[in-house]
């Protein structure tokens, strides 16, 4: 064991290994809290839209899921990555591939260009929309048809019984399931470093090919990993807590 | 939007299907491997004694912490030095393709224990207790009683797992095997055909994962009649 590598200069970047793997965790952290952003929205509105009387949108919705659902997260990755600037017009996909900014100039200097790091985002929000779509639905068809026909009858419209009935509940009732997708997003970013994305798993293999030692690596880049994975199940576990419904579900935590 | 050129897929036929069961073989082999070892991680994990669950809680926790292309880096590392160590050989005793199932085998062992874990769990008490009862001893009642109603309960999730199974078995794309994607990807560098290439493995992979997931169905619905 040789600990003391991950403290010596790094070849490029200006920083230590430490520094590299610090860059990678910068880069994980930015995909994934972006994608989420993606993944939160547009989860949010195909999983209520299968929900919905109105049949169009539920077939939409469904098509939307099964799609994303059945292609591998990697070959997703690919498509936005190398086909999606050929299919559109000549000059946007020249763009895109070309003159979309260098991120040398950012914090913690990457090697790569926005174009990679945009397509890696719009890849995973839009693949782990599918599933947060699913957790939503389930979210709000667990809670009882009551409650919706209570809010009509109270002279609500459909779109207020969804925005001061239903969500409310549902999203406190997901706060776990939602935990989970929020640690698979993360933990699938990794995908992104097939497009060259330098994150964390990224860096802990560059440092173990430039340094041989393997294990130091791949060992630091896994406890970065575990503590990220402690830290969000501890912070869920306290906002659903916070936010949890009096005699509804399980209070105190513990699921 | 260029002109698209379909024929290299037809071209590259052999390479593809090769490519295919490269990812076949290795989806059956972690998908038995997974199964029969998280059974194993799941009675472990269950055992009254420490020394067992313990340690098995920590390799299931550890490696659902990781990302699977992290999981799949590790024991591209370690496989090879732990089995040279054991033959004494050096060097290239282990090929790419052993050094990825082992892998697929140890993380899929650790999602699938979790699943069969709730399985297990998922069986009234008053069943392993009705077994003892009858004299049956702890092996007994797990076999013959626990184990095939819970098998049972658990089967569409089992299978959903398949499903993302074989998905991830692109996976290995990282670690340069050539499945599926892996010859697609080479077919491609090699006639600038990427596009046409990578759509076709896209719609491979719809289709094959679209049925299967809509059979899961038809099957969870089944057994939730039967019942």
């Amino acid at each position: 064991m040789d600990w003391k590598v991950l403290l010596e200069q790094a070849p490029s970047g200006g920083m230590t290994y430490l520094g590299w793997l610090a860059s990678g965790l910068f880069w994980t952290l930015a995909v994934s809290a972006c994608a989420w952003v993606i993944a939160f929205a547009v989860g949010s509105v195909v999983g209520v839209a299968r929900t919905v009387p109105l049949a169009a949108a539920r077939l939409a919705a469904t098509a939307y899921v099964e799609l994303f659902r059945n292609i591998p997260l990697l070959v997703q990755m690919f498509l936005w990555y190398f086909v999606m600037p050929e299919v559109i017009p000549k000059d946007w996909g020249d763009w895109l591939k070309q003159d979309m900014p260098n991120l040398l100039t950012l914090p913690f200097a990457a090697q790569f260009s926005l174009w990679e790091f945009t397509a890696a985002v719009l890849c995973l929000g839009l693949y782990t929309a599918s599933r947060v779509a699913e957790q939503v639905r389930s979210g709000i068809q667990s809670l009882p048809r009551g409650q919706t026909s209570a809010g009509l009858a109270m002279g609500l419209t459909l779109p207020q019984v969804y925005r001061h009935v239903t969500l409310p509940m549902a999203y406190r009732i997901i706060i776990p399931p939602m935990t989970s997708e929020f640690l698979t997003i993360f933990k699938n970013s990794s995908t992104a470093l097939t497009i060259g994305v330098l994150e964390l798993t990224a860096q802990s293999r560059q440092i173990s090919e430039y340094t041989f030692k393997t294990f130091e690596a791949f060992t630091a880049a896994t406890l970065i990993y575990i503590a990220i994975t402690m830290t969000v199940i501890l912070a869920m576990r306290a906002l659903e807590k916070r936010v949890a419904v009096p005699g509804y579900i399980s209070q105190g935590g513990g699921h | 939007m260029g002109e698209m050129d379909w024929s290299v897929v037809w071209k590259y036929r052999e390479a593809l299907w090769d490519g295919m069961l490269t990812s076949l073989q290795l989806f059956a082999i972690a998908l038995a491997g997974g199964i029969f070892f998280g059974t194993l991680l799941a009675l472990a994990r269950l055992a009254r004694w420490k020394a067992l669950s313990v340690p098995a809680a920590g390799f299931v926790n550890l490696i659902r912490a990781i990302p699977f292309i992290m999981a799949i880096f590790w024991f591209y590392f370690l496989t090879p030095m732990i089995v040279s160590k054991f033959t004494g050989q050096q060097g290239e005793a282990v090929g790419p393709f052993t050094s990825a199932v082992v892998a697929f085998i140890m993380v899929e062992s650790a999602y699938y224990s979790e699943i069969i874990r709730a399985g297990i769990q998922s069986i009234p008490r008053g069943q392993p207790s009705a077994a003892y009862a009858l004299g049956m001893n702890y092996r007994q009642s797990m076999v013959h009683i626990v184990l095939p109603q819970a098998f049972r309960n658990m089967l569409p999730v089992m299978l959903t797992q398949a499903v993302i199974l074989f998905q991830d078995t692109s996976l290995v794309y990282v670690v340069a095997l050539k499945d599926f994607l892996g010859a697609a990807s080479k077919a491609g560098q090699l006639t600038g055909r990427i596009v046409e290439l990578y759509l076709f493995v896209a719609v491979v992979f719809f289709l094959v994962c679209f049925a299967a997931s809509w059979a899961v169905k038809r099957l969870q619905a089944r057994l939730a009649v039967s019942r």
